[in-house]
C-alpha cells in the first residue's frame, strides 16, 4: 500500500542525506520526498511517500524513528488527512490546441501562469492522482516538460504534529 | 580540576572533555589533521594515549575496552586515510552495538569540499555504519557535540559516534571559556528505560502457560548489565536457556540449564529445542541469519516474546507476538516480580517431560570430536586452554573455525569475558581487541584466540604490545588454511579450494621474536598443556603460541545457510548413530 510519511527533523546538516540514505541502504523504495523548514527554523519538516506490505512500512517508520535528528514519525495515511501536490506542465499550444487546453485548465481548475504564442505553462494543485489525470487529459504529443514536487500532506482536524 | 569558565583551545577542549568523560585511554595515531590535538595530549598526563600501528587496530582496541568494561572506547586518528583505515573497526563495533566514541581530523573548514589533501567526507563514509556522527565546525559547538557524542554512543541501543573535527577548530592560538554540560537533553534522542508494563503481563502469562519453553538470549543481556536478572530469571523458572554467540558467558555456561549456543553452529539440543518449543522468550537477541536459518522454518510452533532495548530490532525478521521495548535489565526486573507474584513457589525444573526431550537431544553428544587423534585436535587446543586457564580468561577473538571452536568449547561462567566480532565478522578484530582489554584489566589473563589467517591482518600491532608491555597471549590454532572458507568449499563447492590455503605462511615463533616477543610451537597433543603452562606463567610477557592443528577438522553441528534449524549436519563420527 501508498503510505505519506511525515517527519519532523532537526534542522541540521545531513539530516537529509540521513534519510536518503537509510531508504538506499535498508532497500526500501521511496517514491518521493519533499524536505522544507517549518515555522520553527530549528526544524525541517520532511514528507515522503513510499509503498510496501504493512511489515515493510512498519519498519521504514521505525528505523526513521531511530535516525538522531528524528523528532516524530507519522504516518498520514493512518488517518483523515489532506493531500496535495504541485504540478507546471509545459504544453506546445498552437492552432487548435490552444482553446482546447484552455478548456482542460479550466476543467482541472488549474492556471495558465505563462503565455507565449505557441505554449503554455500551467499550474495545478492537488491530490498527485489529479496530477496524474491532467497529465492524461492532455493529447498526445502536447506536453513539453512536466514538474512535479512530490506530495506534501497534513492531518485533518485540530491537531497538529509539532512538538 | 574544575576546568569551566578557563580559556581553552579546541584542541585543548577535546582532550579535556576526554578527562571529563573519565576517558582513561585514548587508542590512536597521528597525522596532520590532529596534530594540534596531538600537542594538547602531550602536555597532560590523564588521558593516556596508546598509539597503535594501524587506524584499524585504534577502533578495535577500543572497542575491546568497551566490551570487556562496559565503558565507552575512544579512539583517535586523522583526516583521510586515518578516517578510512577506522571505517572497519566502526563498522565492527556498529554491528555488535558498541559503545565508542571516534575523533576524526578533518581538514580546515575554509578547504572542505576542495579535495584537499587527505580530504575524505567522512561523515559521509561512515554513516551508515554508526549511531550518529558529526562534523563540528565551530569551536563553540565542540564541548557540547563531544557531551552528546559519549552520551549517544552509552545510552539507549550502544553504539560508535564519529566525531569529525576540521584542523582549524582545533587551533591553539583561538581559545574560548569552557563548558562541558553534565546534562544533556535532545528532543529529537530518548532513549526507553523501563518496558509496558502490561506487556510484560502478558509475557509472563505465556510463560505460566508454556509446556516447551525457552530462554534465548543475546549480546544485549551483556550489554544491558542484566546478567544477574537473566539468572534468577532462568532459576526462578526452570527453564532452559541458550544463547547467541554474543550472548555467551550472560549465564554461567558451565550450568546444567545452559543448553549450549544456538545456530549455525550452535548445538543440537538448542537447535532442537528452539525447533520445538511453544514459548519462546527472546531477550536483548535480534534473530540475527545465522541464529534463524531459513526463516519458514523457525520456532514453528511458538509464540514469541521479545524484549529488545531497539524497537527497530522487533518484527524485523521475525513477526513477534509479544515485544516489549525496554532496558533489559529494567524489564527483567519487573517480570521477576510479575513472575514471584504469580508463581511464588515455582522452583526446579517444573517443566519435567520438556527436559526429559532435553536431556534426550544432549545424549546425541553433538559436539563430539575425536579425542585420539596424534594431531592436535582444534577442539582439544580449546579444551585445554580452558584446563589451563581454569576458566578464568578474557579471551578475544578473530574470525573462522576457531572462533566457532571457542564457542562452543570453552565455557564462559561471567559475562564481558568473550570477546569477538560476531555481527561482521572482522577477521583481524582479536589481537588489538585484547590490547584494550589488557590495558583495562592489567592484572587480569587475556588471550586471543586466531587462525594463521586472521592475524595477518593486524600482525603490525604486536609492536604496540611491546611499546605497553601488554602480557597478552596468542593462541593460534594454525591448520594452513582459511578453515571456515575450506569448510564451505569441501560442503558446497565439491572441494574445490579455490585461494582458500595460507601458502607462504611466516615463522611465527620468528616473527614474534623480532618484535622482541617470546613465540613457542606446539605441535603434539601431549605437549600441548605444558606448553600452554608455561606460556601462561609468563606473566609480564606477550607469548605468541603457534598451535599446529589437524588441517581437515570441521565445525559440527552445522546448519547450511537456507535450512531449517532442525536440520543439522552432525559430526561424521556420530553418523552411524541413531538420532533421537
Ligand atoms: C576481513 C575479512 N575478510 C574475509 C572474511 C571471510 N572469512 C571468514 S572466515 C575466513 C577464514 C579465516 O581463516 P583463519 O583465520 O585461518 O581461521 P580458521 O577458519 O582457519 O580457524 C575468511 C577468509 C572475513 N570474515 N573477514
Ligand atoms: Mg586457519
Amino acid at each position: 500500500m501508498r503510505h505519506i510519511i511525515a517527519v519532523l527533523l532537526e534542522n541540521e546538516a545531513g539530516a537529509l542525506s540521513r534519510v536518503a540514505g537509510l531508504f538506499s541502504a535498508r532497500g526500501y523504495n521511496i517514491e518521493s520526498l519533499t524536505v522544507a523548514p517549518t515555522d520553527d527554523p530549528t526544524l525541517s519538516r520532511m514528507t515522503l511517500v513510499t509503498n510496501g506490505n504493512e511489515e515493510i512500512v512498519e519498519q521504514i517508520k521505525k528505523q526513521l524513528n531511530k535516525l538522531i535528528d528524528t523528532v516524530k514519525v507519522f504516518d498520514l495515511t493512518e488517518g483523515p488527512h489532506i493531500e496535495r501536490e504541485m504540478m507546471m506542465i509545459k504544453v506546445r499550444a498552437a492552432g487548435e490546441n490552444r482553446e482546447e487546453l484552455k478548456r482542460l485548465t479550466d476543467i482541472f481548475r488549474a492556471k495558465i501562469i505563462d503565455v507565449t504564442d505557441t505554449s503554455y505553462v500551467v499550474e495545478l494543485t492537488g491530490a498527485s492522482k489529479k496530477l496524474d489525470a491532467f497529465i492524461d487529459a492532455v493529447p498526445a504529443g502536447l506536453i513539453v516538460e512536466v514538474v512535479r514536487s512530490g506530495p506534501t500532506g497534513i492531518a485533518r482536524g485540530d491537531k497538529g504534529l509539532t512538538l | 580540576m574544575d576546568m569551566n569558565g578557563v580559556d581553552l583551545s579546541g584542541a585543548e577542549i577535546v582532550v579535556q572533555a576526554l578527562i571529563d568523560e573519565g576517558v582513561e585511554y585514548v587508542f590512536g595515531y597521528p597525522g596532520g589533521a590532529v596534530l594540534h590535538m596531538y600537542d594538547a595530549l602531550f602536555k597532560q598526563d590523564q588521558v593516556k594515549h596508546i598509539l597503535v600501528r594501524h587506524e584499524q587496530a585504534a577502533a578495535h582496541a577500543a572497542d575491546g575496552y568497551a566490551r570487556a568494561t562496559g565503558r565507552c572506547g575512544v579512539c583517535l586518528v586523522t583526516s583521510g586515510p586515518g578516517a578510512t583505515n577506522a571505517v572497519t573497526g566502526i563498522a565492527t563495533a556498529y554491528m555488535d552495538s558498541i559503545p565508542m566514541v571516534c575523533i576524526s581530523g578533518q581538514v580546515p573548514t575554509p578547504v572542505i569540499g576542495s579535495d584537499a589533501f587527505q580530504e575524505v567526507d567522512t561523515v559521509g563514509i561512515t554513516r551508515p555504519c554508526v549511531k550518529h556522527n558529526f562534523l563540528v565546525k565551530d569551536v563553540r559547538d565542540l564541548a557540547t557535540t563531544l557531551r552528546k557524542a559519549f552520551y549517544i554512543a552509552m545510552t539507549g541501543r550502544p553504539g560508535p559516534v564519529v566525531v569529525d573535527i576540521p584542523k582549524d577548530v582545533t587551533d591553539p592560538n583561538i581559545k574560548i571559556p569552557y563548558h562541558y554540560p553534565r546534562e544533556i537533553q535532545m528532543r529529537s534522542y530518548q532513549p526507553i528505560e523501563r518496558g509496558h508494563l502490561g506487556q510484560i503481563k502478558r509475557a509472563v502469562e505465556l510463560m505460566l502457560q508454556a509446556k516447551r519453553p525457552v530462554l534465548y538470549t543475546g549480546g544485549g543481556v551483556v550489554l544491558g548489565e542484566a546478567a544477574a536478572q537473566l539468572t534468577e530469571l532462568a532459576r526462578l523458572t526452570g527453564f532452559p536457556l541458550t544463547s547467541t554467540l554474543m550472548g555467551l558467558g550472560a549465564y554461567p555456561m558451565t550450568d546444567p540449564q545452559f543448553i549450549g549456543m544456538l545456530g549455525m553452529h550452535g548445538t543440537y539440543e538448542a537447535n532442537m529445542a528452539m525447533h520445538e518449543t511453544d514459548v519462546l522468550i527472546a531477550i536483548g537477541a535480534r534473530f540475527d541469519d545465522r541464529v534463524t536459518g531459513k526463516i519458514e522454518h523457525f520456532c514453528p510452533h511458538a509464540k514469541i516474546v521479545h524484549v529488545d532495548v531497539d524497537p527497530s530490532s522487533i518484527s524485523k525478521n521475525v513477526r513477534v507476538d509479544v515485544p516489549i521495548v525496554g532496558q533489559v535489565a529494567s524489564v527483567l526486573t519487573d517480570m521477576l516480580g510479575l513472575w514471584k507474584e504469580q508463581a511464588p513457589t515455582t522452583t526446579g525444573r517444573p517443566v519435567a517431560d520438556w527436559w526429559a526431550k532435553i536431556e534426550e537431544w544432549r545424549r546425541v553428544d553433538c559436539l563430539h570430536y575425536d579425542r585420539h587423534s596424534d594431531k592436535i585436535k582444534p577442539q582439544f587446543a580449546v579444551e585445554t586452554l580452558y584446563q589451563v586457564t581454569k576458566g578464568d580468561l578474557y579471551l578475544t577473538s578473530d574470525v573462522g573455525q576457531h572462533q566457532m571452536f571457542a564457542a562452543q568449547f570453552y565455557p564462559f561462567d561471567k559475562p564481558r569475558r568473550w570477546i569477538n566480532s560476531g555481527g561482521l565478522g572482522t577477521m583481524g578484530f582479536g589481537l588489538p581487541a585484547a590490547m584494550g582489554v589488557q590495558l583495562a584489566f592489567p592484572q587480569a589473563q587475556v588471550a586471543c584466540i586466531s587462525g594463521e589467517a586472521s592475524i595477518l591482518m593486524c600482525i603490525q600491532e604486536m609492536a604496540t604490545c611491546q611499546q605497553y608491555k601488554l602480557p597478552i597471549k596468542v593462541v593460534l590454532l594454525n591448520n594452513g588454511y582459511m578453515g571456515m572458507v575450506r569448510q564451505w568449499q569441501e560442503f558446497f563447492y565439491e572441494s574445490r579450494y579455490s585461494n582458500s590455503y595460507v601458502d607462504a605462511l611466516p615463522d611465527f615463533v620468528k616473527l614474534a621474536e623480532s618484535f622482541g616477543h617470546v613465540g613457542m610451537r606446539v605441535e603434539r597433543p601431549a605437549d600441548l598443556a605444558a606448553a600452554m603452562q608455561e606460556a601462561f606463567a609468563m606473566k609480564d610477557r606477550f607469548v605468541f603460541l603457534d598451535v599446529v592443528v589437524d588441517p581437515t577438522e570441521n565445525v559440527y553441528p552445522m546448519i547450511a545457510a537456507g535450512k531449517g534449524q532442525h536440520e543439522m549436519h552432525l559430526p561424521p563420527s556420530l553418523s552411524d548413530r541413531e538420532l533421537a
